[in-house]
């Protein structure tokens, strides 16, 4: 695939004078609590490939939804001007009739259907409702030549790998008559290959007029394609580097992403750190799917006896896997590796087991695999460990209820009584929630996965403070999180992750954002791994 | 409206009983269309002869739907137990304890080969249990040769019977007399204790009028259903299968609400990864939650043999649909996750009532058909539209707190009113 000569077939477009194909002006957008973009602008040129750069939760993805329609006019401020025209579109059927075609880092493609199926979805050429599926097998042929995809038309999605899936993305887009493209992550999963034939394609539709703009977490892709770079932080524009002009390399745009100072939004703490108690050597585990896959390459870790250990790593980079499949092997297929406790190894087969050994998992998606919304605060704070108030399989209720109550007020939970179900909570307070199911279950290691995705910032402090308190009992905490100032604010010692391996193994005191960025981003060791 | 906060537990109006109220609704209805027949005494006991197999079937079901699952196969597992219990009696010359026992192994196994398939090897429990609808429904015929086999009168008491009578003549039932009696002390004694564990544990205890005034209505509520039972004509008390259904009623009402296993089940049901990540084993819910229920279509099947004194080979049909109806009139969800056993309970009266009540109209059974599937399509969608105007589930609310009552859960609630009016918009869900 990777040596197909690209042929978009479009008539190249003369780029004399490069004039601005999209500005967005002060967009600003509001959740309920909270602020995702504030005064945000965007140029991009005709026929450049823009990225947009920034930390997890930055904005990249709120900025994008807007654009596309996805967001409609009206649910935000600010104006968005394409080709000189001010546009309000209500839906992304709006955008895409515009030229304006999104390709989310989840395809959006059908994986029973055959890639011609997929290509006209939605677009279907005929009359009356009836296809022509003559003419389409036609296009199809056409579309998949300018995307270099010489695979046969009728071929099941699923039967194809992910890389050609992207492509066939593209080629939909084309189908569309795209004028401006956008790629949310488009090499998250793909090997380096198809990773080199993707971006190969995004150059070659630029010479044909076609504006990209490309939101990555790979730097080093960023720096070779790209013409200009807009760095988001916190919801707001950072600056816009050209890439030729400005000198810009990785170091560069790692300092633009993570540049604010480290605020004193952490409790004072003074860490009392133990023995090692906890080790984790040579865990491998393979994708649940793609059995090509690894998605834990050997870790080898510890943890001591009330210390945080913080993970960083960007999304996709195997941290939640790594967490899940020590945690009762809940994710993936287990190949190799063993968990040594208080020096001994220990059987941890199934979550059972795990939280026998004590274990506890904090999933960083609280709705839809931490908490049974349906259920009361009261049920919940127990459903981790019903034996521990219970006689004979039977619940004691009211110890439950007490229970309950002495976790309401330890952490204090704003609910009104522990019989309201946690489906009506805030994010914050279902976190809470959360954590008591799993400090009941009392665990020697807690795993944090995400603990403050979603909360605002006086929750933040809270839990911030309950996870302190937790070490300072002598718990073992492993923290994941994509806020590095989290991670630096709280973590005595901090592990980065990068494609499934663990890249370094830094003490708080030695890390910032930026040597842990340089170590996230590439398997160029940021320090010895111990 | 305070005092009913207190009395009935958290964040209710007295509108949140609608299902209770439509109860009400549905006899006072019938007692006026049928000159007061719907509550004599016989039709009373006859309703009870005539439908327990169903509120029995419900029990079961409703923990199925609570899973997140359904069971298709009960009016056909019901049949196969009924002609190999019908069989061992009539050819075998079996008791009829042995043959009951028999009927409960066998129900026992085909329960576990359904929760094998759901649980183990994860075939979805509609195919599962279609699959167990066509399997047991052939195996019914062909142990019976498509004919009808008679059971002996010695077993037919647990479908058809009643307390024996004994003692003096006081014109009523004394052994419905009796029961009545030490189920009012029990309400009494149940509230008692329960004050005086939490009065222990030094938990708050609510006044003592809001105990007496809940036990009193509970009393009421016995008093009356002993009246009705035990005034029947001479010969008649409260039939074996009510007694059975009741007991089955506590039991499972218990498992579903105080035992580890049942808040499992719940648990699977409303969200199984976060279930798993719990440490709770979906498979052995799925499975245990499949195999019961088809030990209770095999009681219900026997009681329905004793009931019509033969095992046929269109026993069973539809009652599938007559359970899964039952329950979710009760307030369960499709989803699963909710639903409740006293919820099934009511809503499994409630299509019983109709059923009976409309024959006793004179009403055509063609006609009875078409209300009863309104009165389902009608329930559900006031469910459905109520949670979708962002009210929690109005049936399935009202159900909880109906539960409630008669624990000392709803106490607990109790102690919290003030918190409660800091929250109007939880209070009015009418």
């Amino acid at each position: 695939m990777a040596s197909t000569p690209i042929e978009t077939g479009l008539e190249t477009r003369s780029i004399t004078a490069p004039e601005t194909i999209l500005e967005m002006r002060s967009i600003t957008k509001e959740f309920p609590g909270v602020k995702a973009l504030s005064d945000v602008s965007l140029n991009v040129r005709a026929g450049e490939i823009h990225a947009i750069c920034g930390e997890n939760g930055a904005g990249k993805s709120t900025l994008m939804k807007v654009l596309s329609g996805v967001y409609p006019y009206g649910t935000y401020d600010g104006e968005i001007v394409f080709e000189g025209e001010e546009i309000r579109f209500k839906d992304i059927k709006q955008s895409e009739q515009a030229g304006i075609v999104i390709i989310h880092q989840e395809l959006a493609l059908i994986p029973e259907l055959s890639i011609t199926e997929n290509l006209f979805l939605g677009n279907e050429p005929g009359k009356f409702g009836v296809i022509d599926w003559t003419s389409a097998q036609l296009r199809a042929q056409d579309l998949l030549a300018r995307v270099g995809l010489s695979d046969d038309p009728d071929t099941q999605i699923k039967s194809i790998g992910v890389g050609k899936q992207q492509l066939v993305e593209i080629a939909k887009a084309l189908h569309k008559d795209v004028k401006l493209l956008i790629l949310d992550e488009p090499t998250a999963a793909l090997n380096e290959n198809d990773s080199q034939h993707l971006l190969d394609l995004i150059v070659g539709l630029k010479a044909k007029g076609i504006s990209s703009i490309i939101i990555s977490h790979k730097l080093n892709e960023i720096e070779q394609i790209a013409d200009e770079i807009t760095i988001i932080r916190d919801g707001k524009t950072i600056e816009t580097l050209n890439v030729k002009g400005d000198g810009v390399n990785e170091d560069r745009i790692i300092r633009g992403m993570v540049g604010r100072s480290l605020e004193s939004r952490f409790p004072d703490r003074t860490p009392k750190i133990g023995e090692t108690f906890f080790e984790v050597r040579d865990w491998t585990v393979q994708h649940p799917l793609d059995s090509s896959r690894l998605v834990c390459k050997g870790s080898n870790f510890h943890v001591k006896r009330g210390e945080i250990v913080g993970f960083a790593g960007l999304m996709g980079a195997g941290r939640t896997e790594l967490a899940m499949s020590i945690f009762g092997r809940s994710y993936g297929t287990w190949l190799g590796g063993e968990i040594i406790k208080d020096g001994r190894p220990i059987e941890v087969k199934n979550v059972q087991q795990a939280i026998e050994h004590g274990i506890g998992y904090v999933s960083e998606d609280r709705k839809a695999l931490g908490l049974n919304l349906l259920d009361t605060v009261k049920r919940s704070t127990v459903a981790a460990d019903l034996q521990k108030i219970s006689k004979g399989g039977v619940v004691d209720s009211l110890e439950e209820y007490n229970v309950a109550e002495k976790y309401r007020k330890l952490l204090r939970t704003k609910v009104p009584t522990v019989e309201e179900n946690v489906g009506k909570l805030s994010g914050g307070n279902q976190q809470k929630v959360v954590l008591s199911k799993w400090m009941f279950t009392d665990p020697d290691i807690l795993i944090l996965d995400e603990p403050t995705r979603g909360i605002d910032v006086g929750a933040k402090f809270e839990i911030y403070g309950i996870i302190q308190q937790l070490a300072a009992e002598g718990k073992g905490i492993i923290l994941i999180s994509s806020e590095l100032p989290e991670l630096l604010g709280l973590s005595d010692r901090i592990y980065t992750i990068f494609e499934g391996a663990i890249t370094a193994d830094l003490p708080a005191d030695q890390a910032d954002p930026e040597t842990l960025m340089r170590s996230m981003t590439s398997a160029r060791k940021g320090a010895t791994v111990s | 409206m305070n005092n009913l906060k207190l009395l009935f537990g958290k964040g209710n109006s007295i509108g949140q009983y609608g299902m209770i109220i439509a109860l009400v609704v549905i006899v006072a209805f019938f007692w006026f269309t049928t000159g007061g027949l719907i509550l004599e005494p016989t039709n009373v006991i006859n309703l009870f002869l005539q439908y327990s197999y169903i509120l029995i079937l419900a029990l079961g079901m409703v923990m199925v739907i609570i899973a997140g699952h359904i069971d298709l196969s009960v009016g056909s597992v019901a049949a196969f137990v009924g002609i190999i219990v019908a069989q061992s009696m009539s050819v075998w010359h079996w008791p009829a304890w042995a043959a009951i026992i028999l009927g409960l192994a066998v129900g026992a196994l085909v329960g576990a080969w359904q929760g094998f398939w759901v649980a183990f090897v994860r075939v979805p429990a509609f195919i599962v249990t279609l699959a167990g609808q066509l399997i047991f429904r052939g195996a019914n015929q062909i142990i019976g040769q498509s004919t009808s086999v008679p059971t002996p009168d010695s077993y037919n008491t647990i479908g058809a019977g009643y307390i024996p009578d004994f003692g003096p003549n006081t014109n009523y039932s004394n052994g419905t007399l009796l029961i009545g009696l030490v189920t009012i002390a029990a309400l009494i004694i149940i509230e008692a204790r329960g004050r005086a564990r939490r009065r222990k544990m030094q938990a708050e205890v609510p006044p003592l009028w809001v105990s007496i005034v809940r036990t009193g209505i509970l009393v009421a509520v016995t008093l009356v259903a002993t009246y009705l039972f035990g005034a029947g004509p001479v010969g008649t008390s409260i039939p074996i299968v009510a007694i059975i259904l009741g007991v089955l009623t506590i039991i499972y009402g218990f498992i579903t609400k105080n035992t580890i296993f049942g808040r499992q089940v719940y648990a699977v049901g409303g969200n199984a990864s976060a279930a798993v990540l719990s440490g709770v084993s979906a498979r052995k819910v799925n499975f245990f939650v499949m195999a019961n229920m088809s030990v209770l279509a095999a009681v219900a099947g026997m009681v329905f043999v004793g009931y019509s004194n033969a095992s046929g080979p269109a026993d069973g049909t539809g009652w599938e649909l007559d359970a899964i109806a039952a329950v979710f009139v009760g307030g369960a969800a499709v989803a699963g996750g909710i639903g409740t056993i006293s919820g099934s309970i009511i809503g499994g009266l409630v299509m019983a009532l109709l059923s009976n009540g409309l024959q006793l109209m004179g009403i055509e059974s063609n006609k009875v058909q078409i209300i009863r599937g309104l009165v389902l399509l009608v329930a559900v969608a006031f469910d459905v539209y109520s949670k979708s105007q962002g009210r929690p589930s109005l049936i399935g609310g009202m159900m909880r707190q109906f539960q409630r009552k008669d624990t000392e859960q709803n106490t607990v609630a109790a102690q919290q009113p003030q918190s409660i009016q800091d929250q109007p918009e939880k209070v009015n869900t009418q």
